[in-house]
């Protein structure tokens, strides 16, 4: 069927976003809404004296002003915590809704100003006055432990010290290799940056004693779950929270941040409806920034090249605060990645989480899956290099061989399934990897460098099982829901508890309809982010959207085929037993019977002739799903460069992409998500840095010091696939919106040193400026003059 | 952030001297500058209404002289809030060194600043150039009104 799974159908919701149609939640207008603006310090670190905020209460259109003490409500949770090596718990430190007593980075909200207009609030909020004593700023990841300190009774301003793996068994392969490879790598901060940024708009209900929050959240179940039971401890019940069309994520707008609480907090105290929306500084500011992880690597060899053994001490940045998930993303989602698809008999690794007076630090686009690939594949190149053999080849010996799945890594995971060789094999072939050394050479009689770069990847999307999750520290379970209700005249409204913001829910989950019950596309209606209108669910990220929500809607799809023979039955006179159903047509085996679909659905509603004793009528299916593993989509990136030694510019003049996503329900929009995930990841390794000066100042705060990669930066992609359908979900689905994010920085990073590697450069640092490389170049060559 | 420049004075010491500790003089010689008054022998307090690549703002702060030295220099320490374009900060180490070959001064300033919120934020790469361009045409200023007054 040209609609259902498998085909490349236009996103349905292309229309109103190409048309500048969508409705975002700063097009919600309430009826008396007031504006709040946050003043925020710009000082990283200090306690604060004193504010003064009776001037700006007095001033014009000033609703009211609330500081940290006004507010009687907890803040933020950590909604992930690891044990560490000594068996004590992950530091939790508070995080109040605005400053108490303290700041901990420049942005954080020390009070707000709610006006009847957003210019009076902003000028308001200029007089208040903060009175600061400053303390010394911690920036340094590498120096963060002796740092002045930032959390009260939190030693070394560590989080956690977390260990993985066999400490024992891995040093002993260390200790008895032919060779081992030693190499560190910094992982750049990087600044999420959706199209849209974090808004909010509260209303308080008086009649009810509830809230209505219309806000940018990839979750707004947990976000009403925050709010209500951690936060304002009130009923639940008593919230509703709506992510309307959310402009990009990639991340950041999973958790609840203070400034969305404090709104719905002060809309209580004024009994107005209160906007806020960040502006583009704010957004650097305070999202949740992505990345800067420290990473020492140890890879031993034998003397066939083959791995024993792999050690990896890690450092992670973790700001001013414990952001919701910013403990899992370098340990559970990153540390459980490391044997990559190599077959690794022994790991073990140690992550220490730091506090510093920066922005707070949480998953982004890969979430630890990124910084796990891009500190293997680039030991992976460097061994490869040492050894003398071929990136590729080097590659290939160590894969994990096909007939070994299930898989059982040392470090916690088990792979379902994979075949890694044929995706190397296809991107080699789609680059035309045999003949670059003559592409090398007469690239150098044009005077440039050109390098090639391979970047073998893993990750474990659809996160998570439930009891997996959980065992590893997680308060939250990992399923999905989705409800499936065909109307009276056979259309279906399909609600997920997963939301959409920018994946093409409504068009990839319409194609499973479509293949299942035999209606089109057009008839198929997708109704999400709102926890009044669907079920309970998880929301969107980690790549889970299909792998766990897709698979949910299947499941209340078998329930409603289900019921349907049995009224089909009914209408056809025959047992269920014998009932089949294809292409939207129910037929009895072995007869001429049939009944279609439409006339099973308005028998369910209509039932005039239907068998009532036995049967509800109606037909509205719920299903939860929580997978049995994750998903392990697999494949290789390719990148090739050319290097203008003149500029230290590097060209992008061919990238392969064949990526194992098991079954794809919509290829173009798979297609389009691997664009997306390389486009970001280009960006991470030539041009983004989240960039503070040694007071803690972001200097990169706006578009002109934060370098975003545009269309002429990006090659035309060439995308292909492999299939390994995955075991364990109905779909056989694995996962896509992660993957480019995650395999396009090595293979990029190690296409540069590939380039410049006749000089003699081993290493290159992201983001790989044209100021870096030149000066790499310089320096080859004047060492090469001594 | 640091800042390091000098000078050549077609002056003796002396006058450059008086002339630096001669506030009126010197905010003749700042035409960003919309107030400058003296507090105490040591201290003064001004106004500076300064545009740094996108932001036009109007700092106010105090200035600080200390280690005054007659007539080989001192050391301003000042520091200013922008509304919210944020604050600066920092010190300037002035020195005068005659050289009685050419009878001119070389005047030398080392300055080291830290600035906050936005200025930080937006307008940090523009900081330097901006700090060059404004001691440049404070020092032609200042000069020019030395040689005026000496005209007949």
């Amino acid at each position: 069927m040209s609609e259902g799974i498998g085909a490349s159908v236009q996103r349905k919701e292309d229309k109103k976003f190409l048309t500048g149609k969508g409705r975002y939640t700063d097009d919600i207008n309430r009826a008396g809404q007031v504006y709040a603006h946050f003043v925020r310090s710009d000082i990283a670190h200090a306690n604060i004296k004193s504010i003064n905020t009776k001037v700006a209460a007095e001033a014009s259109g000033v609703v009211a002003v609330y500081t940290g003490e006004d507010i009687d409500v907890g803040g933020p949770i950590c909604g992930w915590v690891v044990p560490n090596r000594d068996g004590s718990a992950t530091h939790e430190p508070p995080h109040p809704l605005l400053a108490k007593g303290k700041v901990r980075f420049v942005g954080d909200a020390v009070a707000v100003v709610i006006a009847e207009s957003l210019q009076e609030a902003k000028s308001a909020s200029e007089l208040v006055e903060v009175d600061y004593d400053e303390l010394p700023a911690v920036v340094n990841l590498e120096t963060a432990s002796s740092g002045a300190e930032i959390h009260e009774g939190m030693a070394e301003n560590r989080y956690f010290d977390w260990e993985l793996g066999d400490e024992e068994a891995t040093d002993n392969a260390l200790n008895s290799a032919s060779r081992v490879v030693k190499l560190t790598v910094r992982n750049n901060r990087l600044v999420p940056n959706p199209m849209e940024p974090r808004s909010a708009l509260a209303e308080y209900d008086e009649l009810n004693d509830s809230y209505t929050l219309y806000t940018t959240s990839q979750s707004p179940h947990l976000t009403r779950l925050v709010l209500a039971a951690f936060m304002f401890q009130i009923p639940e019940s008593k919230i509703r929270v709506v992510a309307p069309d959310v402009g990009g994520g990639f991340g950041a707008k999973i958790y609840v941040y203070v400034e969305e609480a404090v709104c719905t907090w002060a809309s209580k105290k004024i009994k107005r409806p209160i906007k806020w929306t960040a502006d583009r500084t704010q957004a650097f500011l305070t999202d949740a920034h992505g990345r800067d992880h420290i990473n020492n690597i140890q890879l031993a060899l034998d003397s066939n090249n083959k791995i024993t053994g792999l050690r990896v001490d890690t450092l992670a940045n973790l700001g001013g605060y414990l952001s919701a998930f910013a403990v899992a993303v370098p340990t559970y989602l990153h540390g459980t990645l490391l044997s990559g698809l190599y077959d690794i008999p022994a790991i073990y690794t140690n992550v220490k989480g730091y506090a510093t007076t920066t922005t707070p630090v949480d998953a982004y686009r890969g979430a630890g899956r990124p910084e796990a690939t891009y500190l293997l594949e680039r030991v992976m190149d460097q061994a490869a290099r040492e050894v003398g053999m071929d990136q590729a080849e080097f590659r290939r010996l160590n894969f994990i061989p096909k007939d070994a799945f299930p898989y059982q890594t040392a470090v916690a995971l088990q792979y379902d399934i994979g075949d890694y060789e044929p995706a190397l094999d296809k991107a080699m072939e789609m680059i035309d990897y045999k003949n670059f050394e003559n592409r090398r050479s007469e690239a150098s009689k044009r005077g440039k460098y050109r390098g090639i770069g391979v970047s073998s990847y893993i990750e474990a999307c659809g996160i998570a099982p439930s009891a997996v999750a959980g065992a590893l520290g997680g308060r939250v379970g990992g399923w999905e829901s989705a409800s499936v209700r065909v109307d009276p005249t056979g259309t279906i409204t399909v609600t997920t508890g997963a939301h959409s913001h920018g994946q093409g829910h409504a068009t990839t989950f319409a194609q499973i309809v479509t293949e299942r019950l035999g209606v089109p596309n057009s008839s198929v209606e997708l109704v999400h982010g709102d926890s009044d209108r669907s079920p309970f669910g998880m929301g969107t990220y980690g790549s889970r959207s299909l792998a766990v929500g897709g698979v949910a809607i299947s499941k209340a799809i078998d329930k409603i085929v289900e019921k349907s023979k049995k009224i089909a039955a009914h209408l056809m006179e025959a047992s269920a037993d014998d009932v089949e159903f294809k292409d939207g047509k129910f037929t009895v085996a072995g007869t001429d019977k049939e009944t279609a679909f439409g006339d099973v659905a308005l028998a369910a509603y209509v039932p005039h002739n239907y068998p009532l004793e036995t049967l509800e009528p109606g037909l509205e299916e719920t299903a939860f799903y929580d997978p049995m593993n994750f998903t392990y989509p697999a494949g290789t990136h390719i990148a090739e460069v050319e290097v203008d030694p003149a500029t230290g510019v590097v060209e992008i003049v061919d990238w392969a992409a064949c990526d194992d996503f098991g079954n794809l329900i919509n290829p173009m929009i798979v297609e389009g998500q691997v664009h997306g995930g390389i486009a970001q990841g280009i960006g991470q390794a030539l041009l983004e840095n989240a960039h503070y000066d040694e007071n803690g100042q972001l200097l990169t705060a706006s578009y002109m010091d934060y370098c975003m990669p545009r269309a002429d930066d990006l090659p035309s992609f060439k995308v292909g696939y492999t299939n390994t359908p995955c075991t364990h979900n109905d779909l056989g689905v694995k996962g896509c919106g992660e993957a480019g994010a995650i395999a396009s920085p090595p293979a990029l990073i190690n296409a540069i040193i590939n380039a410049l590697s006749p000089l003699g450069v081993t290493d290159m640092s992201m983001p790989a400026t044209p100021q870096k490389v030149w000066k790499a170049i310089q320096d080859s060559q004047s060492v090469a003059a001594e | 952030m640091e800042i390091k420049d000098s000078y050549e004075l077609p002056l003796s010491k002396e006058r450059v001297w008086a002339a630096l500790n001669d506030e009126e003089f010197l905010k003749n010689s700042i035409p960003w500058c919309e107030k400058l008054e003296r507090r105490s022998e040591t201290e003064l307090a001004a106004e500076v209404k300064l545009k740094i690549g996108p932001m036009s703002t109007r700092f106010t702060g105090s200035i600080t002289l200390s280690d005054i030295d007659p007539p080989n220099g001192y050391t301003i320490t000042g520091s200013g809030k922008g509304g919210i374009a944020g604050a600066a900060s920092g010190s300037a180490k002035v020195k005068l060194v005659e050289d009685k070959d050419t009878s001119s001064t070389i005047l030398s300033y080392e300055v080291s600043a830290q600035v906050k919120g936005k200025i930080a934020q937006l307008g940090s790469r523009l900081i330097q150039s901006t700090a060059k361009k404004l001691s440049k045409n404070f020092f032609g200023s200042f000069v020019k009104q030395l040689e005026d007054m000496d005209k007949p």
